[in-house]
């Protein structure tokens, strides 16, 4: 284990992807079965069993230490993992007969069996054997909060490397593969014969969008681009298979790959055609699209009744073709693959599969208004699930990951204002001890004339650089502070303006302001204008009388269909 | 004769007034008592400086001859009278030359132990325990997290990269004064005889060292070295410079930041650190509290740092504790400009 977290603990600081590489191929090399298997699969999101709640640890670390002091340092590390592994007091056990810290495949393999009312017995003897980074790892692990900036697909390049392999392949195989691998490592070290997937209905890793933006339009070329809507949806691969009977097997999945089949049972007739849909799940009423609230109404329901399928009718709308029947269409540009959807879609001649639309454009101008009211643009009555266009290039094969250039998604303009920094609280996580929270206001008539009013919250969008500025700015300016909230001057020649974007208006009597935005973030820092030129609520009031005319657009954080 | 009527915190620093002088000073001031040859504690301007040879010395070398009136040197051990006071130095076992400031006035002993660290360093005295009825602590790395281990283990973290990514230069940023020659001491230790090479910034004080008796091996300029050549070598450079264009003239760096803010990942991740090194100055939790209690001290001073949660800890244990007030120290670094709140550690 504490191998493993030394890799962890480097992977988490190494930000070139070549180097990660090399950490993360040495380990697999250096480390034998079945460890580094079950370290793949804790790198892939492939280990499976019941996490512990952060609850737990917190009563843990409480029946070891100070409250007040584990409150302060909590406050002051901001992560719960990591405060508890580094504050963990060392076990009073005598210095011998100390047991050896475990190995990852004992944490593992016991976590799996381990019952409910074992779990901090258990926890409490490990974090004792371990060392400040084990018991990181160990309890990241445990909670399910293994970030550290790896993907799935960089984990199994440097598996591939192992053994010299085009990753692509290990990617093909890896639906029918299962921790800790031991087929894999035996073929990648040429000890064994490539695994087979049996999967009748494998998930293909999905292909991912580049956000567009103003400057990348002059080195592109129109006629290269196919354009069609971006859906506010929830992108879905939607498979079927023949078994070794030759019975079809339906499944659908998220785009991570988590099979969601069972959540959408009255799609499953429709799957009867063996081949692999990349699409966008939606609810369809009488023909027509309707926006990501009500899709939202359908989705994380433990139970799926009757009535909720009648409600919330669900549709499939098609814009891509990665298998048909046995043949992997992968390798075929994007032009060959939207024919050989259009003839899958019109043979399967199914009311709940439709094609997404394609939309004409000559030139960037023309997909410029198509854009900007795709109602009159092809999409008509469909136009409010519209969040904006996505762009695809003619020739380009599908390609597991986020390349960069093949893939645009443009989605419509954000709005923007000046607005003033008016309180900044500290951050979490990576942001600890960093003022990174800031709540920022606009200007309003009152009977003491001119004041600033909290119009929303932001704590993104910013660079790491411009975060050191404001922190900075924070630090020196505060006027009063409230436990962890400081009062930043706001006046009209003394404070920092911020430039906010954000993608929406709603009426909110729960804000003073009347008005809560949607995605707020920091666009830019306008050290250049003085607090007194920052907007006013005026003009979010008169935003707002534009936007309720607008679609709904989904709120940050839900799922984003490419 | 209360503690307090000894030694108070005022706007210009610790003022003793029954002794007519100030502990580090943040303002010129007429007679100066100065800890260590830290900016933050050593500060030019004031009338007359009481300080070891080697912090006048670096005070020296960092503001030009005239940077006081008058100075007067004072070794360890040594007992020198001030007003109604009597003034001891002792090892503080932070940088090359600190001392802890014993002032005794009336029977009464309080302790000012400036900067300090329990911690074996190569490039320094050890810390001296000193007992005392008052006892004024640091409080840096004053919260239970920050527990720094063995720096040696730290060093030789240093060299399994070197050795991982024999084509990449690696880029140690230190404080230039004291972390930079104790982490070149220590890579001496583990048995590193390569040339090391050193930041402009860093030589004078470096040189300074050497001077000193302190074998550091072969040190060289980075300044004129082609790329290609720093290719699998150490240099060591203040932290500000890490993240400088000036790091371009490097291979691939790893960047490395030798500094018990280390042991907390997201201050490792924010200043974009890929070799965190927690090689720390300055006590940390685990030396604090054992030091607190081994003074005898029945009353604690909790200054620049994570006071309150020393205060608690001290309350805790019956002991009378209160955070001094003091502003302007941990803030600077030379002339540097680390992450605001982070002081040189």
């Amino acid at each position: 284990m504490n191998r493993f977290a030394e890799l962890l603990d480097r992977l988490a600081y190494e930000p070139g992807r070549n180097n990660k590489l090399r950490l993360l191929a040495g380990y697999f090399r250096e480390v034998g079965d079945p460890d580094r298997g079950y370290a793949l699969a804790a790198l892939t999101g492939a280990l499976s069993f019941k996490h512990a709640k952060p609850a737990l640890i917190r009563d843990l670390i409480a029946s070891r230490t100070d409250e007040v002091l584990f409150g302060l340092s909590y406050d002051y590390v901001g992560d719960l993992s990591e405060t508890v592994a580094l504050m963990w007091p060392r076990a009073a056990l005598a210095a011998h007969n100390n047991p050896p810290p475990p190995t990852l495949t004992e944490v593992v393999t016991t976590l799996r069996t381990l019952g409910k009312t074992e779990l901090p017995k258990q926890l409490e003897r490990w974090l004792d054997e371990l060392d400040e980074t084990g018991r990181w790892a160990l309890l990241k692990l445990v909670t399910g909060a293994l970030r550290i900036g790896i993907s799935a697909r960089l984990a199994k390049t440097a598996a591939a490397a192992l053994g010299d392999k085009d990753p692509h392949e290990v990617e093909l195989i890896w639906p029918g593969l299962s921790p800790p691998y031991l087929d894999l490592f035996a073929w990648l070290e040429g000890r064994g014969e490539k695994p087979v997937n049996r999967d009748p209905a494998p998930f293909r890793p999905v292909m991912l969008a580049h956000a567009i933006e103003d400057g990348d339009f002059a080195s592109l070329d129109p006629a290269d681009y196919v354009a069609e809507w971006k859906w506010d949806g929830i992108r879905v691969q939607a498979v079927a298979g023949r078994d070794e009977r030759g019975q079809i097997t339906p499944r659908l999945y998220s785009r991570t790959g988590e099979d969601i089949t069972g959540s959408f049972p009255d799609l499953v007739p429709s799957l009867r055609l063996p081949g692999a849909i990349d699409g966008e799940l939606l609810i369809l009423r009488e023909g027509r699209v309707q926006s990501f609230n009500v899709l939202q109404q359908r989705l994380n329901r433990k139970v799926v009744s009757l009535r909720l399928i009648k409600e919330f009718p669900i549709h499939l709308r098609a814009y891509d073709l990665l298998g048909d029947d046995e043949n992997d269409l992968r390798e075929l540009p994007f032009a060959e693959r939207r024919e050989r959807l259009e003839t899958f879609v019109a043979k399967l001649g199914d009311p709940r599969i439709d094609l997404s639309p394609t939309v004409d454009f000559a030139s960037w101008d023309a997909l410029t208004a198509a854009r900007a009211d795709p109602a009159s643009a092809g999409a008509g009555a469909d136009a409010d699930a519209v969040e904006g266009v996505m762009l695809k290039r003619r020739d380009a094969p599908y390609l597991p990951g986020r390349p960069k250039g093949p893939w645009w998604k443009w989605k419509r303009d954000p709005h923007i204002i000046d607005a003033v920094l008016m309180y900044a609280q500290r951050g979490h996580g990576k942001r600890s001890s960093y003022y990174s929270d800031y709540t920022f206001g606009v200007w309003t008539e009152t009977e003491n004339g001119d004041e600033l009013v909290p119009v929303g919250k932001a704590y993104f969008g910013f660079t790491d650089e411009e975060l050191l500025q404001i922190d900075r700015f924070v630090r020196r300016n505060t006027t009063e502070k409230f436990g962890p909230v400081r009062h930043v001057v706001h006046e009209g020649d003394k404070g920092l303006v911020l430039e906010v974007a954000f993608e929406g208006l709603q009426r909110s009597p729960r804000h003073r302001s009347g008005v809560a935005m949607r995605f707020p973030r920091i666009s830019r820092l306008r050290w250049d204008k003085p607090p007194r030129e920052a907007d006013r609520l005026e003009t979010l009031e008169r935003m707002l009388k534009a936007d309720e005319s607008l679609p709904t657009i989904k709120v940050a954080g839900s799922a984003d269909g490419h | 004769m209360r503690p307090q009527d000894i030694l108070l915190p005022t706007a210009d620093g610790l003022c003793c007034r029954p002794g007519k002088f100030h502990i580090d000073p943040i303002r010129p001031v007429e007679r100066a008592v100065i800890t260590h040859g830290h900016s933050d504690h050593a500060r030019a301007g004031h009338g007359a400086v009481l300080a070891t040879q080697e912090t006048l010395d670096m005070m020296r070398l960092r503001y030009g001859e005239n940077f006081a009136g008058s100075t007067q040197t004072i070794s360890y051990g040594e007992e020198i009278r001030l007003g109604d006071t009597s003034v001891k130095f002792h090892p503080a076992g932070h940088v090359l030359g600190s001392a802890q400031i014993a002032v005794t006035c009336n029977g009464t002993c309080i302790v000012a132990s400036g900067d300090y660290k329990d911690a074996p360093d190569p490039t320094c005295v050890p810390f001296e325990l000193v007992p005392c009825d008052v006892f004024i602590t640091e409080a840096t790395f004053g919260l239970p997290v920050f527990r720094h281990g063995d720096a040696a283990d730290e060093v030789n973290k240093l060299l399994a990269s070197v050795a991982l990514f024999p084509e990449r230069a690696h880029l140690v940023g230190a404080y230039s004064l004291g972390k930079a020659q104790r982490v070149i001491a220590l890579l001496r230790q583990a048995g590193y005889d390569a040339p090391i090479y050193l930041h402009g910034a860093m030589e004078s004080i470096t040189h300074y060292y050497q001077s000193r008796g302190i074998d550091l091996g072969e040190l060289r300029p980075v300044m004129g070295v082609k790329k290609a050549a720093l290719a699998g070598t150490i240099t060591l450079a203040p932290p500000s410079a890490t993240s400088d264009i000036w790091t371009r003239r490097f291979p691939d760096p790893v960047t490395a930041f030798a500094s018990g803010w280390m042991r907390v990942r997201a201050r490792a991740r924010q200043r974009g650190i890929e070799l965190p090194l927690v090689i720390s100055d300055h006590a940390d939790w685990d030396g604090l509290t054992a030091t607190i209690t081994a003074t005898g001290a029945g009353e604690i001073w909790v200054t620049h740092g994570q006071e309150d949660a020393l205060v608690h800890w001290c309350k805790s244990r019956g002991l009378r504790a209160q955070p001094l007030d003091l502003v302007g120290y941990g803030e600077e670094e030379e002339s540097e400009t680390p992450v605001q709140g982070e002081a040189e550690a």
